[in-house]
């Protein structure tokens, strides 16, 4: 039968290994300081999609919106098996919010015709979740959120189990469908090793650009831009060409893009600044022990 | 919605489940007031559901002026298509300010739909929840009593405060526990508004199928006393240490993310942002470095005490007693202690280190 999957994945800041160089004084992020990873969650989404498609066919691709530099998470994608990778980048969306990059989202899993759309819960430096639910509402989808297990794909029905926290629930819904996935779906399967030789070499367009601006710095831009179309030529021939689509490629509303389609706005960013405690400090002896034990008998505290 | 609105009432949502209110309604309810009192407008309680009129009273006894109640066959169990079609309906009819959920997982599928459909903003998780006013920058407009949605952000790096000022509602979702919950008060007076949804063509596209709730293993909110352990902890077997010092205390366990994500301990025992926020007489912090998140969740605890080897650990900028040791040797220290201290006056709670 078959079954077009969309990734929606994204790629983060590995915000659980943040050194002290991570932030600025002004308390902006230093990025240069970050190393940058493929969502967690969005990796379990990706490998949902991998395991529908071993099991009934069909392909899986892989979008992401960021900077050039996410074509880093699409070609850990292909390592890991997806058919086809986007990118989508575009200095217009920069800034955006959710509810904004929701809506690009929408523009361009719209082009891609799924019959499901799988993305993580959440990713780790927004720590919302509301990505998933707002681009299903965008595409008119059925939700289905906290899936755990797709049970069953039977024609235009599929059957799942969401993990709600306090408990479980068995859902069934028709397709198209947009799921999110958590952590505790599965184990994702590592990248393979021939497939990582293979497209490691992969591209998009802007990095073609940037790869030759540092080669011939001072040739004459038709030079530069013959030199581009050259090398695109030959990475598309190869497989190794990731597709690259901007706002207008996506029909997109710029209204609803970047900073004027983001409703959130930063009113404040305070660094995490700790005020040196002012405890009363017990030396790890016995006695200490004693005394702290004894001080909050008498007060009631404990007893 | 395009057109702001700064007379609106501030609203809660008020999510139920099988006809029973879960906490967060009625935390949210104690913030609601606060916020609606700063504005000088109603607080209103939204309550989705079928057969669930009779909560409209317990809503109105925690602080509702006004409880919009929607219902309807369809709405007997939650699903997104037809709750958030009901939502927004309230919201173009009423045009609240403000609209408030809990981070649950039903608010966290309703709200972001919710937004979606009103092209509104929203901020999850958020941990505090003032009135403030907003300045964009590089202008000088000054935007007036604004929701300020502080929450931490970037890995617990930075404090971050959101506002929506160019489109309404503003909504913000909480988790349980962050909130106080205020006492009842059935004497207060309350409106009950019973709203018609205009539910015609309206496809439910989920069947649930079936569905299983299990009770939460160990009550951390109503802990008197908590000993909690951290990644310090280095072993699910180590963490009979802290059993133990919960056993001789009466306490309940808990647990930070770290030592939850590895298995040190059950999901039931995290306290923290993600986990649960707890308000102990005493809470007893072990091998735990204390991020912004896990001292999100106890950092009102009466008194807290902590441990680690680290003296630079940010725990200890929230401790009222702190031991800079190994917990390996402090916590028989304190065991004993407290064994050849004084009695115990109530019994401990039957608790074992099991799997």
């Amino acid at each position: 039968m078959g079954y077009n999957c969309v990734v929606c994945v994204k790629q983060v800041p590995d915000t659980k290994r943040i050194t002290g160089q991570a932030m600025k004084e002004d308390g902006t992020v230093n990025r240069a300081a970050l190393s940058m990873i493929f969502n967690p969650e969005d990796l379990n989404a990706l490998e949902e999609a991998l395991a529908i498609r071993d099991a009934h066919g069909g392909t899986v691709t892989v979008v992401t919106m960021g900077l050039p530099m996410a074509s880093a998470v699409l070609r850990e994608a292909l390592f890991r098996g997806a058919d086809r990778v986007v990118l989508i980048t575009d200095r217009r969306a920069a800034a955006s919010d959710t509810l904004a990059t929701s809506y690009i989202l929408s523009c361009a899993v719209r082009k891609l015709a799924p019959d499901i759309v799988l993305c993580g819960r959440q990713a780790i430096d927004g720590d919302t979740a509301q990505v998933g639910p707002q681009l299903a509402e965008k595409l008119s989808f059925p939700l289905v959120t906290y899936v755990e297990q797709v049970l069953e794909l039977d024609g235009r029905r599929i059957k799942a189990r969401r993990n709600v926290g306090n408990g479980w629930e068995m859902v069934a819904s028709r397709l198209p469908v947009l799921l999110t996935v958590r952590d505790t779906a599965n184990t994702p399967r590592p990248p393979a090793a021939r497939r990582m030789m293979k497209y490691k070499k992969a591209l998009c367009p802007a990095e073609v650009a940037k790869a030759v601006e540092d080669a011939m710095p001072t040739a004459a831009d038709a030079a530069k831009a013959a030199e581009i179309k050259k090398r695109c030529q030959a990475l598309s021939a190869a497989g190794l060409l990731i597709e690259q689509w901007n706002l207008d490629e996506l029909k997109a509303d710029l209204i609803w893009c970047g900073r004027d389609g983001s409703p959130t706005k930063v009113h404040r960013i305070q660094s995490v600044v700790l005020t040196g405690g002012a405890y009363r400090e017990f030396a790890s002896t016995e006695q200490a022990c004693t005394e702290l034990i004894a001080e909050l008998i008498e007060d009631h505290t404990i007893g | 919605m395009t057109e702001v609105n700064r007379k609106g009432e501030v609203w809660i949502f008020a999510e139920q489940e099988a006809g029973k209110l879960s906490d967060v309604p009625l935390e949210l309810l104690s913030k609601g007031r606060e916020l609606a009192d700063t504005l000088s407008v109603p607080l209103g309680a939204v309550l989705i559901g079928h057969g669930v009129g009779e909560l409209a009273a317990t809503l109105v006894a925690h602080g509702a002026d006004k409880v919009y109640v929607v219902e309807d066959a369809c709405l007997a169990h939650y699903q997104a298509a037809g709750y958030a079609r009901a939502m927004c309906q309230l919201i173009r009819q009423h045009r609240p300010q403000i609209c408030l959920y809990g981070a649950t997982a039903i608010g966290r599928d309703l709200a972001p739909t919710v937004a979606s459909a009103a092209k509104c903003g929203l901020t999850a998780d958020c941990t505090d929840l003032q009135i403030g006013d907003h300045t964009p920058p590089g202008t000088s407009d000054v935007h007036r009593n604004l929701l300020l949605q502080i929450r931490p952000a970037f890995g617990g790096n930075i404090i971050a405060t959101i506002v929506n000022f160019d489109r309404w509602p503003q909504m913000a979702t909480v988790r349980e526990g962050v909130m106080v919950m205020s006492k009842a008060d059935p004497a207060r007076r309350g409106q009950v508004v019973r709203c018609e949804a205009d539910l015609a063509g309206l496809e439910l596209p989920l069947e649930i199928l079936e569905t299983h709730r299990q009770a939460k293993k160990v009550n951390l909110k109503a802990a008197r006393i908590i000993v909690a352990g951290g990644a310090g902890v280095g072993s699910r077997e180590n963490f009979r240490l802290v059993w133990d010092l919960a056993n001789c205390l009466g306490a309940a366990v808990g647990g930070s993310r770290a030592a939850v994500d590895l298995g040190y301990v059950d999901h039931d025992h995290q306290v923290g942002q993600t986990g649960t926020t707890v308000r102990p007489a005493l809470y007893i912090a072990c091998g735990i470095s204390g991020a912004v998140q896990h001292r999100a969740g106890m950092q009102e605890s009466a008194k807290i005490l902590a441990v680690n080897t680290d003296p630079q650990a940010a725990i200890f900028s929230v401790a009222h007693y702190g031991i800079v040791g190994d917990l390996n040797e402090v916590i028989p220290m304190l065991i004993k202690a407290i064994r050849g201290g004084e009695r115990i006056k109530h019994a401990p709670q039957a608790a074992k280190a099991s799997s």
